[in-house]
């Protein structure tokens, strides 16, 4: 057991936190959900990435430093306490570039990784569709075959950033005659602006875009941008979601920083006793998923897989997040309900937690069956 | 950066829950609460010689400690069995008594596991205080070794748990002990005891609703049931390595942390478990119980959830807490 990081760690760290106090903006950019915002966002993915701060664990030739996993956390700890913005290529970057590393070509890694660490190509993710949510396997927006690629059909939605972002990825049903609903799917890339995509950006709670409805009517996609094995699509998808829910979508350094804004927040307003338990499960909710995830990352180390554990991750970081901002907007007071509170967009973000990435619910039919080996039974 | 138990530490731990396996605690946890400790002693001689005292105790004193890891290793299996007996208190003995010329008095015989020790809590209980010999209290004149005053016990809500009185005053053994560190090792033994408790409450329940058929299935298969259980096995495994990280740093306010949030993973899965056995599970007879009760009485021992929030608030939780507060929003 052991806490420490090493020297070239700490090295490392302070690197990162002097660059972050010279560049991290002085005022918070608009939101990431609205178009001047998303604009914003992607000028500071470029900042990031012109001086390789924006993927540090890639290999440095797609722009990375070849960071590591421990020193991705310790960066992300870093970005988060210097109070630096919402990162818009997170979509790409968390959920399609693991994936690329896993089963994409290399020609594919080296066409799409570079842009995307530069905010010059934005990601979305294009997985649900009106019938198929929990039930992702559900799916029926088809591929199919065509000289050279393959033809989309169908409609996709929830997809998060597409309302501004470039390009999507998701799965398709390229074979429609299987036996199980898991086999015949196939994971692409498409261009959001291809002939034959209509995006129809949806207001999320606070009425900003931040994902969309996405109609797909014959839009070409050379196999090129196929990922892996035609018919492998779930396969490949369900490792990249476990990333997704495991170490790379929401890492320690953020919730220790809001829980540590918390408390500042909470003594601000004179320490007051309502609040009190609250705050005090927070810091120590956030320091229990910086260790677990300490612990996940010495694990991966050692050549382990992130398994159905990364379950109990996204359950419990995404209720951690919920209580942390419900509780900021308790102690403002009647200041609590203003949109444009410091507390306000992290608050309404927080809300779809519990339901994106895989609701709750599902993550615990998981844990349940995977982890404690109990029987399957009606959702 | 190696946040993992090597393999000689889960080593340590399986053998320990073979040896505790093998030994029939529920048996022995029974005739404990009837106040004969004959099997309890036999038994805590056995976790002596496992070297689980000697942690706590350095080697010039028969011990192999200070190793508060293996210490957390080894109480997670004690709770994990319900084991009954002074057993945090014991702990916290051989860290009052750490100093020479004490420590060549007393520790030898505690890390042997000859003399079991308890400690009353400054105006609380001697924990099974009619089981030792060893009954230290610590007072602000200094420490004492004391007795513990006649008559019988006051029954806890465990029933494994004696909760005596010590006499006031007795042999004046130091006018300065280390309280505070003697009570971060005790907070951190009972975290891990306590973690034990959830686990084993858990492990108990898994197995009961993958048997238990109603309405023609197990009722492990209906989501209200696996909800609960998945939350259960959730706040156990966010428990776990706040527990280890505690014993990495011996932080106070980290092991109040740890504390708190074993206690309160072990009592949540204590109320699962009860409901999900149903009836049963509300007997003193049926040995689930065991487990019941102790997860509620850890939960009280040493730091009450409130005691331990005040020290996470005040001395915060890790090297750069508080950093972000320069440039809050």
């Amino acid at each position: 057991m052991d806490l420490t990081h090493s020297p070239a760690d700490e090295e490392f760290r302070g690197q990162a936190r002097a660059w972050l106090d010279a560049h991290v903006p002085r005022t918070p950019l608009p939101s990431l959900e609205t178009e001047e915002g998303f604009a914003a966002h992607r000028a500071w993915e470029a900042e990031l990435a012109a001086d390789r701060w924006s993927v540090v664990s890639w290999p440095e030739r797609y722009g990375g430093r070849d960071a590591g996993l421990l020193r991705w956390l310790v960066f992300e700890e870093e970005y988060w306490a210097a109070g630096a913005p919402g990162r818009v290529g997170q979509n790409g970057i968390g959920l399609l570039a693991p994936t690329l590393f896993a089963y994409g070509t290399e020609e594919q890694r080296a066409r799409v990784l570079p842009p995307m660490a530069t905010g010059e190509v934005v990601w979305a993710q294009a997985w649900s569709e009106p019938e198929a949510g929990s039930d992702l396997a559900a799916l029926g927006s088809r591929a199919v075959r065509t000289d050279g690629g393959w033809r989309l059909r169908g409609h996709k939605t929830w997809s998060s950033r597409a309302a501004f972002a470039d390009r999507a990825f998701g799965l398709f049903r390229s074979d429609p005659e299987t036996e199980r609903p898991h086999q015949g799917l196939t994971y692409l890339m498409f261009d959001l602006r291809a002939p034959g995509v209509t995006v129809r950006p949806i207001g999320r709670l606070d009425g900003r875009p931040a994902f969309a409805e996405l109609f797909l009517d014959d839009v070409f996609v050379p196999d090129e941008d196929v990922i892996g094995e035609p018919g492998q699509g779930w396969r490949i998808a369900m490792s990249t979601t476990a990333d997704e829910r495991g170490l790379t979508l929401r890492s320690p350094g953020r919730f220790l920083a809001s829980a540590a804004r918390l408390r500042h927040l909470w003594r601000a307003q004179g320490s007051p006793g309502h609040a009190r338990d609250r705050v005090a499960d927070a810091l120590i909710a956030a320091r229990a998923y910086q260790l677990f995830t300490y612990a996940a990352a010495s694990r991966v180390l050692d050549g382990a897989r992130l398994g159905p554990e990364s379950s109990m991750n996204k359950v419990f970081w995404s209720e951690l997040d919920l209580a942390l901002h419900e509780t900021a907007l308790d102690l403002l007071g009647a200041e609590g309900e203003r949109a444009d509170g410091a507390w306000a967009e992290g608050y309404v973000f927080s809300l779809a937690g519990p339901i994106y990435a895989g609701t709750n619910e599902i993550q615990r039919d998981i844990v349940a069956e995977r982890l404690l080996g109990l029987p399957k039974g009606r959702r | 950066m190696r946040f993992l138990l090597d393999s000689g530490q889960r080593a340590f731990a399986d053998a320990l829950h073979a040896m505790l396996t093998a030994a029939d605690t529920p048996a022995v946890i029974r005739s404990w609460s009837r106040g004969d400790h004959a099997r309890g002693r036999a038994l805590w001689s056995r976790i002596a010689e496992a070297g689980v005292f000697g942690l706590a105790v350095p080697e010039e004193y028969g011990g192999a400690g200070p190793h508060p890891v293996e210490l957390a290793v080894a109480f997670v299996e004690l709770g994990r069995h319900a084991v009954p007996g002074p057993l945090a208190e014991t702990v916290g003995a051989a860290v009052l008594l750490g100093d020479p010329p004490l420590a060549e008095r007393f520790l030898p015989a505690l890390a042997s596991g000859e003399r079991p020790a308890t400690v009353a809590a400054p105006g609380g209980y001697a924990l099974d205080g009619d089981a030792v010999s060893l009954c230290l209290s610590p007072a602000p004149e200094g420490l004492y070794l004391s007795t513990v005053t006649p008559g019988p016990v006051r029954r806890s809500l465990d029933p494994a748990r004696r909760l005596a009185r010590s006499a006031p005053g007795g042999e004046l053994l130091a006018r300065e002990a280390p309280y505070d560190r003697a009570l971060t090792w005790i907070r951190l033994a009972t975290a891990a005891q306590a973690l034990g408790v959830g686990l084993a409450l858990l492990d108990r329940t898994v197995t009961h609703v993958r048997r238990r058929t109603q309405f023609g299935v197990p009722i492990g298969s209906f989501q209200a049931v696996k909800h609960r259980l998945a939350d259960a096995k959730t706040a156990l495994e966010f428990a776990r390595p706040l527990l280890f990280g505690a014993a990495t740093t011996l932080r106070p306010a980290e092991v109040a942390a740890a504390k708190l949030t074993a206690c309160e993973a072990a009592y949540r899965t204590a109320r699962t478990a009860l409901h999900l056995h149903g009836a049963i599970g509300y007997t003193a007879e049926y040995d689930l119980s065991l487990w019941l009760t102790k997860a509620r009485a850890l939960r009280s021992a040493w730091g009450a959830p409130e005691e331990c929030r005040d020290l996470v608030l005040t001395d915060g939780l890790q090297e750069t807490d508080g950093q972000p507060e320069a440039d809050a929003w």
